[in-house]
C-alpha cells in the first residue's frame, strides 16, 4: 500500500514521522485540459495505479468531490493528491497531482494550481482535438514557466483520430507528434507511460532547504470541524507541525496545528520539506482571514520576500441575488461567506432594490460560475433566490474627470451627468471546424465583435481571434455558438481593455414605476430590440390585475416600447349558495396562499418566476 | 330591496332539501347527483323524512328550497312527504316561500298542478339556453320549446313565482345566440332570472374534456355576456340583487337571501350543507352511504365548521358582499379598507364605501375581494396593562 512505498530521505529526526522527501524524488504537476477531455478520469486512474485508493473506495472521478461537480460532470475546484510511485528506474518517487477545472470561468483555479507545480500534463481529447481551453491552458502553463507534457486521451473511442490531434498539438507547442503520449484513461492504456513521462520530464523542485520557510497557499476550504484547511506548497525551508507562522499578505501569525499529506485523505506528518505539497490547519475559523495566494513564512525567522503568487481573479459578471423571503437576508449573507472561503473569486456587496428588497450584488467569473453559486446557495443552504439580469462592470467618467466603476445599471448616472461611459472588452478565441467559420463570424460581428486573426491548426480546424464587448458574450453567446456549430466550437476569452461605447440604460416601467431589477445597460443599437423583448416577455408573465398594467421600456424619459396587461374582467364564482360556502372559502384561501409568492411592485403583483423568466437567456435570436 | 330588508333575512328560518336524482348527468355538474337510480327514490325520501324527524325542532320555516339534482324528476307525492315531515317537525309559516328546481324536459301541467297542490309556490327552471347547439353542448335533454311549455304549465297550475336559470359563455354560444336566449327568456315574463357563467369544476367530465384539449370558456367573453345580460334584464324590469341573480321587485329568492344575510338554515339529504347554531355543517355526500347511515340510526353529518369570534365577521362579509346591497360597515369592513389589499381594491373601484355600507361595485371581480376578506387578521386591540 501507499505508505510502504514512501521514500524516506536521510536526516530523519522524528522516528514516528516521515522526514522530508528528497527533492530530486518529487514531481509536482497539474493536469490541464479543455472541459470533458478526461482530466478527472485520468486522475482517478493514476491514483488507482499507484494504490492511493482501494478498489472499495474507488468512485468514479474521486477528485470531483462536490455533488454539483459530480452531477454536472465538471471540475470546479482544483483537487490535489499525493502519490507514491516506483518508476522503471527502480527509484521511488512522490508525485503530487493537482486536478484542475476546464471551464473558462475557472481558469484562475488553473493558474493557482500551476503556481504549485513544475510541470503540466496537457490532455487533448483524441476525438475532439485541440479546443479553446487546451490552447488557453497550455499558454498559462508556458507563461508560468512549467514543463508542458502533451498527451492524447480517449484513444479507445471509435472516432478517435490521435494523429490529427497530435498534429494540432504540434502546431501550438512545437515538438514532434511521435513524442506525444497516447492513452485511454478509461481502459488504462498508456497510464504507465504517463507516469514514466512525468517522472522523466517534470523537473524536480529546486527549493533551498536551508533558507527561511516560504510556502504558497494555493487553495483553501472550510471544514466544519477543522476550520480553514489550507493547501500549501513548500518552496524553501521547512514547515513543521507546531511552528509559529506568519502569513505575509495578511500579516497574521498562526500556529501550524496540523500539517500533512493528502492521499487524498488527511495523513498528518511532522514536517513538510522543500518541494512538498500538503495541507495546513491553523485553527483559524473565520472566513476571510486566510488569503489564497499568500506566502507563509516562519514568524521568528521570516523570509524577506514573498512568492510571486498570481493574479487574483476579477469578477466579470455581476448580478443581484435576493432572498424570496426577506427574512432570509442574514442567512444569505452567512451562506455567501461560507462559499467565499472555497471560492475567493466570489465578491459581493449589499444591494437594495425597490422591487426585490434587500440582497447582495455579487460578482462572478462568468455565467457558469454564477449559475453554480446560485445553485449551491439554493441547494446547500436551502435558500430560495431571485437573481437579477447579469451585468458587467462599466466605467463612468464623471464631470470632474474621475472614473467610477459601476456594477449595477441602477448606479449609472443620467447621460448629462457623465462625460463618458466605457465597457469591458475581452480577447476571445474560438476554435472551430472550418465549415462553421461563416456562421461564427456572423454571430461575432452581430455582437459588435471585431474579428482579428484566423489560424488554421489543421486543414479542418480554425482558430478565430476577435475582440468583443464582454457584455455581448456573458449572456447567451456560448449557447448560441454551441448550437450554431453542433457543439463543435469552443470558446476562451480573457479581459482586454475598456472602450468607450454608445451605451444606454433601458428601464422597464410597470404601471409607470421603474422596476430596478429589470434595468439593463445595452448598446444604443440594440436598445429597441431589448425593450421590445422585455416588454413582450413580461406581458406574458404578469397576470392580469384589477387594473390595466402598462409595461414600458424607456431610455431616460423616452418610451421605446409599450405593452399592456389588460385588467382582469372576470374573477368571480358564478354560484355561491348555502351548499358551497365552506368549500368556496377553502378554495379561495388556497388561491390566496398562491398569491403570497407574488412580489408587490408598486401596486402590481409580479410572480417570483417572472423575475427569473424575464431575464432568462434567449433560446431564440 | 333596501339594505334593511336584505339584512333582515338574518333572522329568517330556512331549510334546504337535496334531491339528487336526474335523468342524466350534465358534464359541467359537480353537485351530489345520480342518474338512472329512480328505483332508489322511495328509500331516499324515507331517509330524508327520517333525518327531518330526528332533527332538533326549530320554529316555523319561512323559506324552503328543494335543490338537486332535479327535484321535479321524482314523483310529486314523494316531495309531499318531505313537506309533511318539515311541517310536523318545525312547522311551515303561512306565507313561506317553498321553491323547487325543475327541468323543462319532464315538467307538464299534470306535474305542475300536483306540485302546486302540495304547497310549492316557486319554481326555478334549469332552462340554461335557447340555443339548441348550446343545450347539446351542455348535455341537456330538452328543447328550447320545452322551456316555453314548462313555464306555461307552471303558470297554468298557479305558480306566481317562476325563475329561469341561464348559463352563458359556453364555447358553442355566440353573441347572437346569447342575446336571443335572453330575449326569449324575457318574453316568458319570468319573475326571477339567474345567469351563471359556465364554470369548469374540477373532477367533472367538462374539466377532463378541457384538459384533453376541448375549448374552455373565455373569461373576457363571459364578462361581455354578463354585462349584456345585466343591461337587457334591467331594461325588462329586472333588478340585479346578487352577483348572478335578477328579479322583479319583491321576487328575490328568500331562501338565498337568508343564506347571504348569514341567517340559519337546516339542510337535509345527501351532500346537503346547512348552518345552524353557528355551525356550517355538511351531510354525507354519497347517496347509498347517506341512506344507510340514516337507516342504521346514525347521524348523516360528514363534518362541520364552527363559526365563532372573528370568523363570524369574516363570514358575514363573505356571504353578504355578494349582494348588491353589500354589508353594513363594521370591524370587518374597516379592517378590509385599512389593508393593502383593501386599498388596492378601493383604488381600482372594485369596492366602494356608501355611507354605512360597503359594496362591491364590480361584481365580476367578487372573488378578488373575497380572497382579501378571508385573509384578514382581526384588528389588534390595545390592552390595558397593570403597570
Amino acid at each position: 500500500m501507499a505508505e510502504s512505498k514512501v521514500q524516506y530521505g536521510p536526516g530523519s529526526t522524528d522516528s514516528t514521522d516521515h522526514s522530508m522527501t528528497d527533492q530530486t524524488r518529487i514531481r509536482n504537476f497539474s493536469i490541464i485540459a479543455h472541459i470533458d477531455h478526461g482530466k478527472s478520469t485520468l486522475a482517478d486512474r493514476l491514483m488507482e495505479k499507484v494504490g492511493a485508493v482501494s478498489e472499495r473506495d474507488m468512485r468514479d472521478q474521486l477528485l470531483d468531490s462536490m455533488d454539483l461537480e459530480r452531477e454536472r460532470g465538471i471540475t470546479i475546484k482544483a483537487q490535489t493528491v499525493r502519490l507514491n510511485y516506483t518508476a522503471s528506474d527502480g527509484e521511488e518517487y512522490v508525485i503530487n497531482l493537482i486536478d484542475t477545472p476546464g471551464h473558462v470561468d475557472f481558469s484562475y483555479e488553473v493558474s493557482r494550481s500551476l503556481a504549485a507545480c513544475e510541470g503540466a500534463l496537457l490532455i487533448t481529447d483524441a476525438v475532439q482535438g485541440v479546443q479553446a481551453q487546451t490552447v488557453a491552458n497550455a499558454y498559462l502553463a508556458i507563461e508560468a514557466g512549467l514543463e508542458v507534457i502533451p498527451a492524447i486521451n480517449k484513444i479507445d473511442l471509435p472516432a478517435a483520430d490521435p494523429d490529427r490531434a497530435a498534429g494540432e498539438i504540434v502546431n501550438i507547442l512545437g515538438g514532434t507528434a511521435g513524442d506525444i503520449v497516447r492513452l485511454s484513461a478509461k481502459t488504462g492504456a498508456g497510464i504507465d507511460e504517463v507516469l514514466e513521462t512525468v517522472v522523466r520530464d517534470v523537473p524536480p523542485p529546486r527549493g533551498d532547504p536551508d533558507a527561511p520557510l516560504r510556502a504558497l497557499v494555493f487553495d483553501s476550504y472550510f471544514d466544519a470541524y477543522r476550520g480553514v484547511v489550507c493547501y500549501v506548497r513548500v518552496v524553501d525551508g521547512h514547515l513543521g507541525s507546531g511552528d509559529s507562522l506568519r502569513f505575509m499578505a495578511t500579516k497574521e501569525v498562526h500556529a501550524a496545528n496540523e500539517i500533512g499529506f493528502l492521499t487524498p485523505t488527511f495523513v498528518p506528518v511532522g514536517t513538510l520539506g522543500p518541494g512538498e505539497v500538503g495541507y495546513l490547519i491553523t485553527g483559524v475559523k473565520e472566513i476571510d482571514r486566510i488569503k489564497v495566494g499568500d506566502t507563509i513564512t516562519g514568524a521568528r525567522t521570516p523570509a524577506t520576500g514573498a512568492l510571486p503568487g498570481y493574479a487574483e481573479p476579477n469578477p466579470m459578471v455581476f448580478s443581484g441575488l435576493f432572498p424570496t423571503d426577506g427574512d432570509d437576508f442574514e442567512k444569505l449573507r452567512e451562506a455567501l461567506e461560507k462559499l467565499r472561503l472555497n471560492d475567493a473569486s466570489l465578491a459581493w456587496e449589499p444591494e437594495t432594490s425597490k422591487a426585490l428588497g434587500f440582497g447582495f450584488r455579487c460578482g462572478f467569473l462568468g455565467l457558469l460560475h454564477m449559475e453554480i453559486v446560485r445553485e449551491r446557495l439554493e441547494r446547500e443552504y436551502d435558500l430560495d433566490l431571485v437573481a437579477t439580469a447579469p451585468s458587467v462592470a462599466y466605467r463612468v467618467t464623471m464631470p470632474d474627470r474621475s472614473v467610477n466603476e459601476i456594477k449595477s445599471p441602477q448606479d449609472l448616472p443620467e447621460s448629462i451627468d457623465r462625460l463618458g461611459l466605457a465597457e469591458p472588452y475581452v480577447k476571445a478565441m474560438i476554435l472551430t471546424p472550418a465549415e462553421y467559420v461563416g456562421p461564427i463570424m456572423e454571430l461575432a460581428t452581430g455582437r459588435r465583435g471585431i474579428v482579428g486573426d484566423m489560424n488554421y491548426l489543421s486543414p479542418e480546424r480554425v482558430e478565430l481571434d476577435f475582440e468583443i464587448p464582454l457584455a455581448e458574450i456573458v449572456f447567451d453567446f456560448f449557447d448560441i455558438l454551441k448550437s450554431k456549430t453542433k457543439g463543435y466550437a469552443s470558446l476562451d476569452y480573457e479581459p482586454a481593455d475598456y472602450r468607450e461605447a454608445d451605451l444606454v440604460k433601458v428601464d422597464i416601467l410597470l404601471n409607470g414605476q421603474p422596476v430596478d431589477a429589470f434595468s439593463a445597460i445595452v448598446h444604443r443599437d440594440g436598445a429597441d430590440a431589448y425593450g421590445k423583448k422585455m416588454t413582450g416577455r413580461l406581458r406574458g408573465l404578469i397576470p392580469r390585475q384589477l387594473f390595466d398594467v402598462p409595461i414600458q421600456a424607456a431610455i431616460g424619459g423616452r418610451i421605446i416600447s409599450r405593452e399592456t396587461v389588460r385588467a382582469k374582467r372576470k374573477d368571480v364564482t358564478a354560484k355561491c349558495y348555502g351548499g358551497d360556502i365552506s368549500r368556496k372559502k377553502k378554495l379561495l384561501q388556497r388561491q390566496k396562499e398562491g398569491k403570497k409568492r407574488m412580489k408587490m411592485v408598486g401596486s402590481v403583483e409580479v410572480p417570483q418566476e417572472a423575475f427569473v423568466a424575464a431575464l432568462k437567456v434567449d433560446d431564440d435570436s | 330591496m333596501t339594505p334593511t330588508q336584505a339584512d333582515g333575512y338574518s333572522q329568517s328560518s330556512a331549510a334546504y332539501v337535496h334531491v339528487p336524482f336526474c335523468s342524466s348527468i350534465c358534464p359541467y355538474c359537480d353537485f351530489a347527483v345520480v342518474a338512472g337510480r329512480d328505483d332508489f327514490a322511495d328509500r331516499y325520501i324515507a331517509a330524508v323524512c327520517s333525518e327531518i324527524s330526528k332533527s332538533e325542532p326549530w320554529r316555523p320555516l319561512e323559506a324552503i328550497y328543494f335543490g338537486g339534482g332535479t327535484p321535479s324528476h321524482v314523483d310529486p307525492p314523494l316531495l309531499g312527504l318531505v313537506l309533511d315531515a318539515l311541517a310536523l317537525k318545525h312547522g311551515i309559516a303561512v306565507d313561506a316561500e317553498i321553491s323547487l328546481e325543475a327541468n323543462p324536459e319532464d315538467f307538464d301541467t299534470v306535474r305542475a298542478t300536483s306540485l302546486h297542490g302540495l304547497g310549492f309556490n316557486r319554481v326555478s327552471f334549469g332552462a340554461q339556453s335557447f340555443d339548441p347547439g348550446v343545450l347539446v353542448a351542455l348535455g341537456r335533454g330538452h328543447q328550447p320549446s320545452e322551456i316555453e311549455s314548462s313555464v306555461r304549465a307552471a303558470r297554468e297550475a298557479g305558480f306566481e313565482n317562476v325563475s329561469l336559470d341561464l348559463i352563458y359563455g359556453t364555447p358553442e354560444e355566440t353573441t347572437d345566440s346569447w342575446n336571443d336566449t335572453l330575449s326569449r327568456a324575457i318574453d316568458l315574463t319570468p319573475d326571477h332570472v339567474s345567469c351563471y357563467a359556465l364554470t369548469v369544476e374540477m373532477g367533472t367530465p367538462l374539466s377532463r374534456a378541457v384538459r384533453d384539449g376541448a375549448e374552455a370558456p373565455d373569461p373576457d367573453t363571459q364578462a361581455d355576456r354578463y354585462e349584456y345580460a345585466d343591461t337587457v334584464l334591467g331594461a325588462a324590469g329586472h333588478t340585479r340583487y346578487e352577483v348572478s341573480n335578477w328579479s322583479r321587485a319583491g321576487y328575490e329568492c328568500r331562501y338565498n337571501l337568508t343564506v347571504w344575510a348569514q341567517g340559519e338554515y337546516e339542510a337535509y339529504g345527501n351532500g346537503a350543507h346547512g348552518f345552524r347554531n353557528r355551525r356550517r355543517f355538511r351531510n354525507i355526500r354519497r347517496l347509498e352511504a347517506y341512506v344507510e347511515s340514516i337507516e342504521n340510526s346514525r347521524s348523516a353529518r360528514a363534518g362541520e365548521e364552527v363559526i365563532e369570534g372573528w370568523d363570524v365577521e369574516l363570514d358575514r362579509l363573505f356571504v353578504g358582499l355578494r349582494r348588491v346591497v353589500g354589508v353594513a360597515t363594521g370591524e370587518g369592513t374597516m379592517t378590509l379598507l385599512d389593508s393593502d389589499d383593501g386599498r388596492r381594491l378601493s383604488e381600482a373601484g372594485v369596492i366602494v364605501r356608501d355611507h354605512d355600507r360597503l359594496k362591491i361595485a364590480k361584481p365580476l371581480l367578487t372573488d378578488a375581494v373575497h380572497r382579501s376578506v378571508i385573509a384578514l387578521q382581526p384588528p389588534i386591540v390595545s390592552t390595558e396593562t397593570n403597570a
